[in-house]
């Protein structure tokens, strides 16, 4: 248990640093193209989903990814550098920041189409029942995406067919500009998953190890071919949608009181009163995870871009 | 004359257009309250104006947007909806597609469905191929429906006002990359009418017809090639349906020569269709083959040398006007 929560914290702090090293280069004009989308904050959803999954589990994710990769197992360089466009990206700088794809670690697709990756899920989950694989399709969305009709129309049929999918709706209160009370008249999403017959789970998600806990119970479920769960994680976009937005709309004190409950310093605090890790241990922690996210930076900076004509390269097989 | 960008002259139209008739709404995601507060957004300022009755801030929910604005229409208001980038057309596209562009042609001319979808468009910022893909000629294949693509902010004005009083559904793509540069817009009432192309520039050697971002490119290319000699003749389409079939083959009889340049990718686009026009039509008086500048065929790349290869530049139509010009 010690070492699930130690490997929690590792993987949240890992990727608060690597995306608030994203907030520094994007300040730099020109270094890093498009929007700058990060789940800073929401940390507890990505590591503690992909806590619970194994590696051939498949995930599917949308344009707030980063942590969700990071998660999965992705590696930090080659998405440091698809980010900066490089042709050492793990997308050859075709997608950029926005629609990564790390397949080496069945992260299939992440989309920024809203709503887009959750028909996909129904899809790969499918394929997962097809084989009879001991695998499972978890789905990362917003609590916006919920609003689209891909939503209800793949919760129906995932329900339906008693596929092994897990959506995962990441309540970070906004749609955009739009907070939850303006964008939906429910107030928990997962609500919604008793009209689809499948099970709805709403769960603290700035609570790593209670996000763990409750998608391994339907990973579980989904194994036993018992079909789909719907688990809506509560939590916070400390930051604008992208790094663009001013956040004029978010009010100060709501933003600092959801700062108060970051996911990161609540474990550490745990660990820290439980022994598990000194001061010590994590000063050393930081030192190392700053290494690797200098590294990443590194590497992206000393990677080419690709050459123009290689645009043309990869559209059909 | 007043200096504005494209972005504000939109912004002029909508809001003028609602002073004028309390039957026009907004609709779409983050036209009221939205992500980005910069003051050259084109829906900027008008909820504040209006209010949120008739300036309406939608969930992200493109079918039921698109649709909003196909009931409300056929119920006599004047719905302008907003698509915040053109790849989300495509979750909008039944309502338009199937509803908006068929509904008066199914009831026998009876109803009518007075809607804008005003479609925010472009390449150019790195944010890859699902925020920029010009699907303008996916519109133009929809008998029904109206296309509108402005290429300055003065037309811009014009063509939303006459977009917004016109009877028919009228699709409008607005390119982001205009939305920030200033240029000369008259100050009073006006509308410019759908389906009339524009000359931009007269010219004796070569018709030039473009539409939306890429008027900026041929200007450059133009300016270029005219100290070389090469006297161009820029035709700005302005509207795709109705085409303007005469303007188009007016100015080709004229030079004798036609290159059209956009930013779409090149199979299947818009491009195909004049080139066709003139072919059909206008063939004898051609001096030279016609020639086609456009994306090439792929996604819209992110990596930033990668996004420049796609996109059309004035180089390219330089050597594409300097091949059939002796
Ligand atoms: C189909 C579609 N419509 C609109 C957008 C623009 N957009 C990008 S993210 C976003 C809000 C999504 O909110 P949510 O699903 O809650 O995810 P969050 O950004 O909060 O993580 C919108 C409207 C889009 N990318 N795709
Ligand atoms: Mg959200």
């Amino acid at each position: 248990m010690e070492q699930e929560k130690l490997m929690l914290y590792q993987n949240m702090l890992f990727i608060r640093r690597f995306e608030e090293k994203l907030t520094e280069l994007c300040k730099i004009e020109g270094k890093v193209p498009g929007m700058m989308i990060l789940c800073t904050g929401q940390e507890a959803v990505a590591t503690g989903v992909c806590g619970a999954l194994e590696k051939d589990d498949v995930i599917i994710g949308n344009h707030r990814s980063h942590g969700h990769l990071l998660a999965k197992g992705a590696d930090p360089n080659a998405l440091m550098a698809e980010i900066f466009g490089k042709v050492t990206g793990c997308n050859k700088g075709k997608s950029g920041t926005l629609h990564l794809a790390v397949p080496e670690v069945n992260a299939l697709c992440t989309t920024t189409v809203v709503g887009g990756g959750i028909p996909i899920a129904v899809g790969t989950a499918f394929a997962q029942q097809y084989r009879e694989s001991k695998a499972i399709t978890v789905c990362f969305f917003g609590d916006g995406a919920a609003d689209e009709g891909s939503f209800h129309e793949s919760l129906n049929m995932a329900a339906l067919w008693d596929l092994p999918v897990i959506f995962v709706c990441e309540n970070n209160v906004y749609s955009g500009a739009q907070r939850m009370e303006e964008h939906t008249k429910v107030k928990d999403i997962a609500l919604r998953a008793q009209g689809y017959g499948m099970p709805g789970v709403t769960v603290d998600g700035n609570d790593a190890e209670a996000v763990l806990q409750v998608t391994a119970e339907a990973r579980q479920r989904c194994l036993a071919g018992e079909g789909p769960t719907l688990i809506e994680c509560k939590t916070y976009r400390w930051r604008g949608h992208g790094e663009l937005d001013h956040q004029v709309y978010q009010p100060k004190e709501e933003i600092a009181m959801w700062m108060e409950r970051c996911p990161i310093k609540k474990i550490e605090q745990q660990l820290l009163v439980e022994g598990a890790i000194s001061r010590e241990d994590i000063a050393a922690l930081e030192e190392s995870i700053a290494m690797f996210v200098d590294d990443a930076v590194r590497f992206a900076e000393e990677s080419p871009y690709p050459a123009p004509e290689e645009a043309l390269e990869d559209v059909y097989i | 004359m007043q200096q504005i960008t494209m972005g504000q002259a939109i912004q002029q139209a909508l809001a003028e257009e609602m002073h004028r008739d309390d039957s026009v709404f907004l609709a779409g995601e983050g036209i009221g309250v939205g992500i980005h507060d910069s003051p050259l957004m084109p829906t900027f300022g008008l909820l504040q104006e209006f209010g949120a009755g008739r300036v309406k801030d939608t969930p992200v929910s493109e079918a039921a947007i698109a649709g909003l604005a196909v009931g409300a229409s056929v119920m006599g208001l004047r719905p302008v909806v907003e698509i915040m980038f053109n790849p989300f057309f495509t979750l909008a596209s039944d309502q338009i597609v199937n509803h908006a562009a068929k509904l008066r042609y199914l009831s026998g001319g009876k109803s009518s469905f007075p809607l804008v979808v005003r479609i925010k468009t472009g390449a150019g910022g790195g944010a890859g191929c699902q925020h920029a893909h010009n699907l303008e000629a996916w519109a133009a294949h929809c008998p029904g429906l109206k296309v509108v693509m402005p290429g300055t902010a003065a037309d811009a004005k014009g063509l939303l006002k006459s977009a917004i009083r016109d009877d028919n559904p009228v699709i409008f793509f607005e390119d982001m990359g205009l939305f920030f540069y200033p240029s000369a817009v008259p100050e009073e009432d006006y509308t410019i009418p759908i389906g009339v192309a524009d000359i931009k520039k007269p010219g004796r050697d070569v018709t030039v017809v473009t539409w939306s971002k890429m008027l900026g490119v041929a200007f450059k290319a133009a300016a270029v090639l005219g100290q070389e000699g090469i006297d161009v003749e820029i035709l700005d389409l302005r509207t795709l349906l109705p085409l303007d079939k005469e303007g188009v083959i007016r100015s080709v009889q004229k030079t004798g020569r036609l290159v059209v340049l956009h930013e779409a990718t090149k199979t299947g686009g818009f491009g195909g269709e004049i080139a066709a026009l003139v072919a059909e039509e206008a063939f004898s008086c051609l001096k030279a083959p016609i020639k086609r500048v456009a994306a090439p065929d792929i996604p819209v790349p992110s990596s930033l040398p990668l996004e420049q290869f796609y996109m059309p530049n004035e180089n390219r139509l330089i050597e594409a006007v300097k091949s059939i010009v002796d």
